[in-house]
């Protein structure tokens, strides 16, 4: 099967501090995979590079088997991260979710019936219908979630890329925007993820790449989330708690225990 | 009062200044909704007086005024893009470097060329015996060009100036819509120079967006209040520069202030009287929210139309 994300011996940075270097990284298509690492790991420049939107020194990044920037308009959905987003800004849930069709033909500023019958039956299938009205600062952070959700998903897209979707929201939203995910995924879209919460991605995401300033490891949860792994990823003690089919995970020196070993 | 109003409307310079702040108040207006959402307060006042400094250079070496300021204001705003590029220099800290570098030559040759000082005084205060049919031509080719480039992007600018990012990664060339802002930005600024004056073209940008801003969550509706707050501050500025003998620019701004802070003192007061009239009292606890059947019927406070400030 065609990967939905190849990177292939690609150096990235910023004027000359390197970021990382000769990176290669397939993603498989259909797959649903989340990217862990510490803050300052690269994984948002991993991100952007994979988006396009990060110049990389060298090397090949392909989506969908094309380069980025040869992919038609709409191909990839993407939800920033919601900390990132203006949320002053005067728009309503539906302008919101209208701007994913902007790179359609048409020059007329209004949306069609066609376009808006789309919006609709889109925040009808996420739950957000009651709300296409709001202003987005006037909405739920689960709801907000959703509605970037949609504006990604209007053009259908094959492959679905989102960063920290589980950042700043409680952990019931979490739960249930990762089983929304976990659904889109069944129906056929390759999502890519990036993510700090380990618990989230160990309870329900099927693949995981623990990234490093370079690619650590990548697997199923099961096999890559070892403490030989996660110290190597993260550079400190990892505790792993095993229930059942479960498994938690946790820094691993809890503090007082921490203070007492330094007196 | 219809004497009063149509009395100086006899003048033929102040029929020309009238429709020149119309116009320039119109187009300030609608450019100004994107500088204020997109954060670039700063860039309409460190442009203008870029283009000031281009005017002087311009007239120097025997140039159309609008043509020297046209060429160093452009070649500012491509300065800035450059130096802010990589991301060490912030674009605040590069608007101020190559902004008050081309004005302080502007300053420099006119304080050595004392002859032609007294002709840039319309181009720092605005003036209103300073239009000439030259200007409202320009002026009124430029609200058009910028009209027509507004509603034929106004898919790609909505997107761009509210993520970035993400319009890039949805398939909208960000560099082309970026650069065709800075460019109507510029001409807008050149257009308003001779009549607002450079130093006040900032707030000239600024007050009738936020005011619009104050009044709704719509984005659409943004750009039509803004559009006619400006419009309404030229055309009132501009009679009180008649009736006052005051610099043209200044009044614009003065009643553009006024307006501005009369709309917050609405919606001061209005929220206030909200909260008042929310309030009650279930056992030891107060609580403000609404009850009843005012409730049903107003519990949409976050749609856009609720006429409801931004919280």
């Amino acid at each position: 099967m065609e990967a939905a994300v190849k990177l292939h011996d690609v150096s990235v940075g910023y004027e000359r501090k390197v970021v990382f270097s000769r990176l290669s990284l397939e993603i498989p298509a259909g797959q649903f995979a989340g990217i862990v690492g510490p803050t300052g790991s690269g994984k948002t420049t991993l991100l952007k590079t994979i988006l396009g939107t990060q110049p990389v020194f060298s090397g090949d990044v392909r989506l969908l088997g094309l380069p980025v920037d040869k992919l038609p308009p709409g191909s990839i959905g993407y939800v920033p991260q919601l900390e990132s987003v203006d949320w002053s800004f005067p728009v309503t849930v539906e302008q919101v979710i209208l701007m994913g069709l902007y790179t359609n033909k048409g020059i007329w500023p209004w949306p069609t019936r066609q376009d808006r019958n789309k919006v609709h039956d889109l925040a009808d299938r996420l739950g957000i219908h009651d709300c296409l009205h709001h202003h987005i600062v006037n909405i739920s952070g689960g709801q907000r979630q959703r509605a970037f959700l949609a504006r990604a998903l209007i053009n259908n897209p094959k492959l679905l890329v989102l960063d920290e979707p589980t950042a700043g929201v409680d952990i019931k939203t979490q739960h249930d925007v990762l089983h929304l995910l976990g659904d889109l995924n069944k129906a056929g879209i390759t999502i890519l993820l990036t993510t700090h919460d380990l618990n989230a991605v160990a309870s329900h995401l099927p693949w995981v790449v623990c990234f490093n300033k370079g690619l650590v490891a990548q697997g199923r949860p099961r096999d890559i989330f070892t403490n030989g792994i996660l110290t190597k990823t993260y550079g400190g003690d990892i505790v792993i708690v095993e229930h059942g089919d479960h498994f938690l995970i946790a820094s691993g020196t809890p503090l007082h225990l921490a203070e007492k070993e330094k007196i | 009062m219809m004497d009063f109003l149509l009395e100086p409307l006899a003048y033929e310079f102040f029929r020309n200044s009238l429709l020149a702040s119309l116009m320039v108040g119109a187009l300030c207006g609608l450019i100004g909704v994107y500088i204020v959402l997109r954060g670039m307060s700063y860039i309409g006042h460190g442009l203008s007086h870029a283009a000031f400094g281009g005017a002087v250079v311009g007239f120097t070496i025997g140039l159309n005024f609008y043509v020297g300021a046209g060429a160093m204001g452009l070649l500012a705003a491509i300065l800035i893009n450059q130096v802010a590029k990589g991301g060490k220099i912030k674009s605040d800290a590069a608007i101020g470097i190559v902004t008050t570098a081309f004005f302080a030559l502007g300053i420099a040759i006119i304080s050595r060329v004392r002859t032609f000082t007294q002709s840039f005084e319309a181009a720092l205060f605005g003036n209103i015996l300073g239009v000439t049919s030259e200007d409202l031509t320009v002026i009124a080719l430029v609200t058009a060009f910028t009209m027509v480039t507004v509603f034929l992007m106004y898919k790609p600018l909505l997107f761009s100036t509210f993520d970035n990012e993400a319009a890039r990664v949805f398939g909208i060339n960000t560099g082309v819509v970026q650069l065709m802002f800075s460019f109507i930005l510029t001409l807008a600024i050149i257009a308003s120079m001779n009549i607002v004056g450079v130093t006040m073209i900032a707030a000239t940008l600024v007050i009738p967006a936020i005011t619009a801003r104050m009044l709704t969550d719509s984005f659409s509706r943004m750009i039509i209040y803004s559009t006619i707050i400006g419009a309404i501050m030229g055309v009132v500025g501009m009679y009180l520069s008649y009736i006052f003998n005051a610099a043209s620019g200044a009044t614009i701004v003065l009643f553009g202030a006024s307006l501005f802070c009369l709309v917050q003192l609405v919606n001061y007061i209005k929220e206030r009287f909200i909260l008042h009239e929310h309030i009650h009292r279930h056992g030891d606890v107060i609580h403000s929210h609404p009850h009843g059947p005012r409730h049903e019927q107003h519990g949409d406070q976050g749609q856009e139309d609720s006429g409801q400030p931004r919280p």
